[in-house]
């Protein structure tokens, strides 16, 4: 573990930011250890679960298998990203009134993968949905709740819209 | 209660309040111990056996303990320097810290590497050598009664159950627990019986999966320790903490916020007591996190094989059932002998039948360790009788339902033990599925190489008893209420239950209610969360101490003459305090009454404080061209009483369904000939996924109410897991006429018996 860390720079939910990272250091690593962000956690480590899930340069990455190197210059967003005055988006909203979490561990990388899926697809269907979401799992298999949130979160988008 | 300004007239129970810590989930922001990091920190890597049984010649940690940035290498002897004697077990003390002498399973923890960078402690972990002189090893769970390999050289029970007295210094054998049932003569009856019904089947080892994967950290102070722990079981981990170190148990403070998934993995001792003795010995913080490959050798659910034998009447009522079940419970006992005793006993079934007699053998091997997994062993059991159920229905030439509808038990009548049923809506659930699934109406079975097919299962379950769990219910002199109590948020729901049961009582908003988590300095005593046992047993307590805090508040209100006032609460407190100040407090707890069953018949008049029941329905649709099956429709139904959240009881029932459904159709712990598992990680060992879902599903609950329950509630983390399996094999056969009795039943399992059956068996099935 002798190698060199370096020096980052990328805009973290919109605020400049500066690292120091070791080469072999991944992003959900620096996010908890140097930004005290812990929406994004590593489980699977295999990039097969979504917990890790992280927005880089307006694409969800599986952050266990992203290394933080690589974010110099990009622009990162966490779960934590948006909370705004009113605190919740849709898609949050939608998760709390449809109850679709039980432990809440797999929550936070569904919230983004539902944001990404609304933003290409406004009014996706039961099929579309169960497709872009199929790489995030939820052991506690909240998943019939999960396609109620994301179809209720697209309505009150359209709503808003 | 006073009408405060912020009081309510809604009735708080039988609300669907979301989650009270819905934000903070969605957010990110909820408080796992996976998150926590202290100054001084050191992280342990564990060092873990690679092979299945052996004798242990030495550990060499030099090349280790040679890494710059290796803090300490630790291995037993260590260990043993603070702790004599580190063997710990809810049943049996058999389970060491870290390897001693032995190892008995590959994957067993043999030593650990501490390292302030987590990356440093991971390859150092990597050079430590072990010498290990191997000895035969056994798997098999039926081979292990007879095996001349012998897991533990002698059985070492926990001193403080009776009824294992007697399996103390036994030795040269791998039976850890036997449990024996005599009702009747079944043995009389079944040969004279009009038919006989003889099967055998098995399930795979599998495991939990939580996506929080286990995580403890000790953090030392001067004379005492906190454990900060992803636990099912903080009261458990300081008793059996305080018992290996020899202190009172107010020196180990046991801390868990909210837990990331247990389903049972996250019970009794896991990782507790090694964070434990390396904080003290190296006076550091110390956190040991596994990461999801390691979960598979720490705790699994047992493999099981089921021999059951039926007799049967001509009219097709059961007459008498013999039940033989192994289970195989790997290298460390974990709960599994209360697994083979306690779920052991309703083996025959919720079945009324005369004469039944059931042998329930807990089995050490030389596999990762297996305790509770969602079911208590009860997703073993329904799985064979209701296999063995639907092959008695279907070779009498009975229709399924109406088979069961003659041999239920009904309420009231005697379950095997000699206790009554009460409060057990068996025959409700089976109508419901019935109705649910239009079974009286013509089926549409398919055509070509797509045939369809239905088939159901019901199941049932006693809650584990005696236990205990202790409440405090705190009014501050605003009105606001905060409840204290050890049952652990893992995402049942229990949080916002218990505010809805204590706002209930108190006639307050849920919303308004906090739940203090699980500090065992805080909160009162709690067994475990586990085994459906919380929403009853904790829900009581709540209701019990929310009701002593509002007889304390009204005597306040009495002393200071303003028991008929209707102003706020704060007046109260005003008038006796002179200010904003005091408060009031509720305590109580609860255990409910139980007879321990006779050693020798099994019986007792009162084996559970009540029963849990589950049924499933499908609907299936089987491709004979690839053994493919399409779960086209799944039915849950169970008996929950009255629902304390309605929404959070749907969810639970089909989250437990889906997780059944991942056991029933895919999930398998595989270990090649030497006991080394193939396929520990999420890329190999497949969970159930959105892809997965059945394409319609319904999960419901009949309206019970089980009277002894806190406002006619009862458990049901469980339930919607009795009855998948055996009602997917059932309906495989009702499709394409051929019989699983092994799980998983994929679509290779189908395929072979499709070939078997039409008498071209594949190659290696000849």
């Amino acid at each position: 573990m002798s190698a060199t860390p370096r020096t980052i720079r990328f805009r973290l939910n919109g605020q400049p930011v500066t690292a120091q990272v070791a080469p072999h250091e991944n992003l959900i690593e620096v996010l908890q250890a140097r930004f005290g962000l812990y929406g994004a956690r590593e489980s699977c480590g295999q990039g097969l679960c979504g917990c890790c899930t992280v927005i880089v340069d307006a694409r969800a990455v599986s952050g266990c298998l992203f290394l933080a190197a690589f974010a110099d210059g990009a622009e990162v967003a966490t779960v934590e990203h948006a909370e705004g005055e009113a605190a919740l988006d849709a898609v949050q909203e939608a998760f709390i009134e449809a109850g679709a979490f039980q432990c809440g561990f797999c929550t936070p990388g569904f919230v983004l993968m539902t944001r990404q899926l609304l933003a290409e697809n406004p009014d996706p269907d039961d099929d579309e949905i169960r497709h872009y979401l199929s790489g995030n799992l939820c052991r506690c298999a909240a998943y019939p709740e999960i396609i109620d949130a994301v179809r209720l979160a697209a309505s009150k988008n359209r709503r808003q819209s | 209660m006073k009408r405060a300004a912020q009081a309510t007239e809604t009735p708080q129970v039988g609300r669907s309040v979301p989650r009270l810590e819905a934000a903070q989930k969605v957010t990110g922001r909820a408080d796992y111990v996976h998150n926590l990091r202290l100054p001084g920190m050191l992280y342990g890597k564990v060092f873990r056996a690679s092979v299945a049984h052996g004798r242990i010649r030495g550990i060499d940690t030099s090349a280790a303990q040679a890494v710059g940035g290796v803090y300490r290498v630790v291995t037993a002897a260590e260990i043993r320097a603070i702790v004599p004697e580190p063997y710990h077990g809810p049943a049996f003390h058999d389970q060491p810290i870290l390897a001693i002498d032995k190892v008995r399973h590959i994957g067993e923890p043999v030593a650990v590497v501490l390292a302030a960078d987590p990356h440093v402690a991971e390859e150092a972990a990597a050079l430590v050598v072990a010498d290990y002189e191997e000895l035969p090893a056994v798997f098999d769970e039926v081979e292990a009664v007879d095996s001349p390999a012998i897991v533990h050289e002698a059985l070492k029970p926990a001193g403080t159950f009776p009824d294992l007295k007697h399996l103390k210094g036994r030795t040269n054998t791998n039976v850890a627990l036997d449990f024996h049932l005599r009702r009747g003569d079944a043995e009389r009856v079944l040969a004279a019986a009009d038919h006989v019904f003889e099967h055998t089947f098995r399930t795979q080892q599998v495991m939990h999966t939580p996506l929080e994967p286990l995580v403890s950290v000790a953090e030392p102070r001067e004379g005492s320790l906190t454990i900060h722990t992803a636990s099912q079981s903080p009261s458990f981990v300081r008793i059996e903490l305080a018992r290996l170190l020899g202190w009172p148990e107010n020196r180990i403070r046991v801390r868990t916020p909210f837990v990331g998934g247990g389903f049972g993995a996250k019970l009794y001792i896991k990782l507790e007591a090694l964070v434990a003795v390396l904080a003290l010995l190296t006076r550091r913080p110390v956190k040991v996190a596994l990461t999801m490959e390691e979960q598979f050798f720490t705790i699994t659910k047992h493999a099981a094989t089921f021999k059951i034998r039926s007799g049967v009447a001509q009219d097709g009522r059961i007459t008498a059932r013999q039940c033989e079940v192994w289970w195989n419970g790997g290298a460390y006992a974990d709960i599994g002998p209360r697994v083979t005793q306690k779920s052991g006993f309703t083996a025959c079934g919720p079945y009324d039948i005369e004469h039944v007699a059931i042998d329930s053998y807990a089995l050490y091997t030389n596999l990762p360790p297996a305790g509770a997994l969602r079911g208590f062993g009860i997703p073993q059991l329904v799985w064979a009788y209701e296999s063995h159920t639907d092959l008695i229905a279907r070779a009498l030439g009975m229709d399924p339902i109406a088979f069961r509808r003659k041999n239920i038990l009904r309420e009231g009548r005697q379950q095997a033990t000699g206790t009554p049923m009460q409060d057990a809506a068996i025959d409700k659930v089976l109508e419901r599925l019935a109705v649910l699934l239009d079974w009286e109406q013509p089926f549409e079975r398919g055509s070509g190489p797509l045939r369809r097919g239905r088939g159901v299962a019901i199941g049932f379950k006693a809650c584990i008893s005696p236990t205990t769990s202790v409440a405090m219910v705190n009014l501050t002199a605003d009105g606001s209420c905060i409840v204290y109590c050890g049952t652990v948020d893992m995402g049942q729901g229990s949080d916002t239950a218990l505010a809805q049961i204590a706002g209930e009582v108190l006639n307050l908003p849920t919303e308004s209610i906090s739940v203090v988590h699980s500090d065992t300095d805080v909160t009162p005593y709690d067994m475990a969360t586990l085994g459906s046992r919380s929403l009853f047993h904790m829900g009581n307590a709540v209701r019990l101490a929310a009701e002593d805090a509002r007889a304390k508040f009204r005597a306040l209100a009495a002393e200071v003459g303003l028991e008929d006032a209707e102003g706020p609460i704060v007046d109260v407190f005003r008038r006796k305090y002179g200010m904003q100040a005091g408060n009031v407090i509720g305590t109580a707890s609860y255990v409910p009454s139980y007879t321990p069953p006779d050693y020798a018949t099994g019986l007792t008049p009162n084996a559970t404080p009540f029963w849990m029941v589950g049924g499933t329905g499908v609907e299936v649709e089987v491709d004979t061209e690839t053994g493919h099956v399409r779960i086209a429709r799944l039915v849950n139904v169970a008996d929950v009483g009255t629902p304390i959240n309605p929404k959070i009881v749907a969810t639970q029932l089909s989250g437990a369904a889906i997780m059944q459904l991942g056991f029933t159709m895919f999930e398998r712990m595989e270990f090649d000939a030497a006991g080394q598992l193939r396929n520990a990680s999420l890329a190999e060992y497949k969970i159930p996924g959105m892809l997965d879902l059945p394409a319609e599903m319904t999960s419901e609950a009949v309206v019970a109410e089980q009277r002894t329950g806190p406002f006619g509630a009862k458990g049901v983390g469980e339930s919607g897991t009795f009855g998948v399996s055996p009602a997917i094999a059932n309906a495989i056969e009702d499709a394409v006429g051929v019989r699983l009795t092994s799980l998983p039943l994929t679509a290779e399992a189908v395929y072979r018996a499709l070939c078997a059956a039409r008498g071209e068996p594949l190659g290696d099935d000849r």
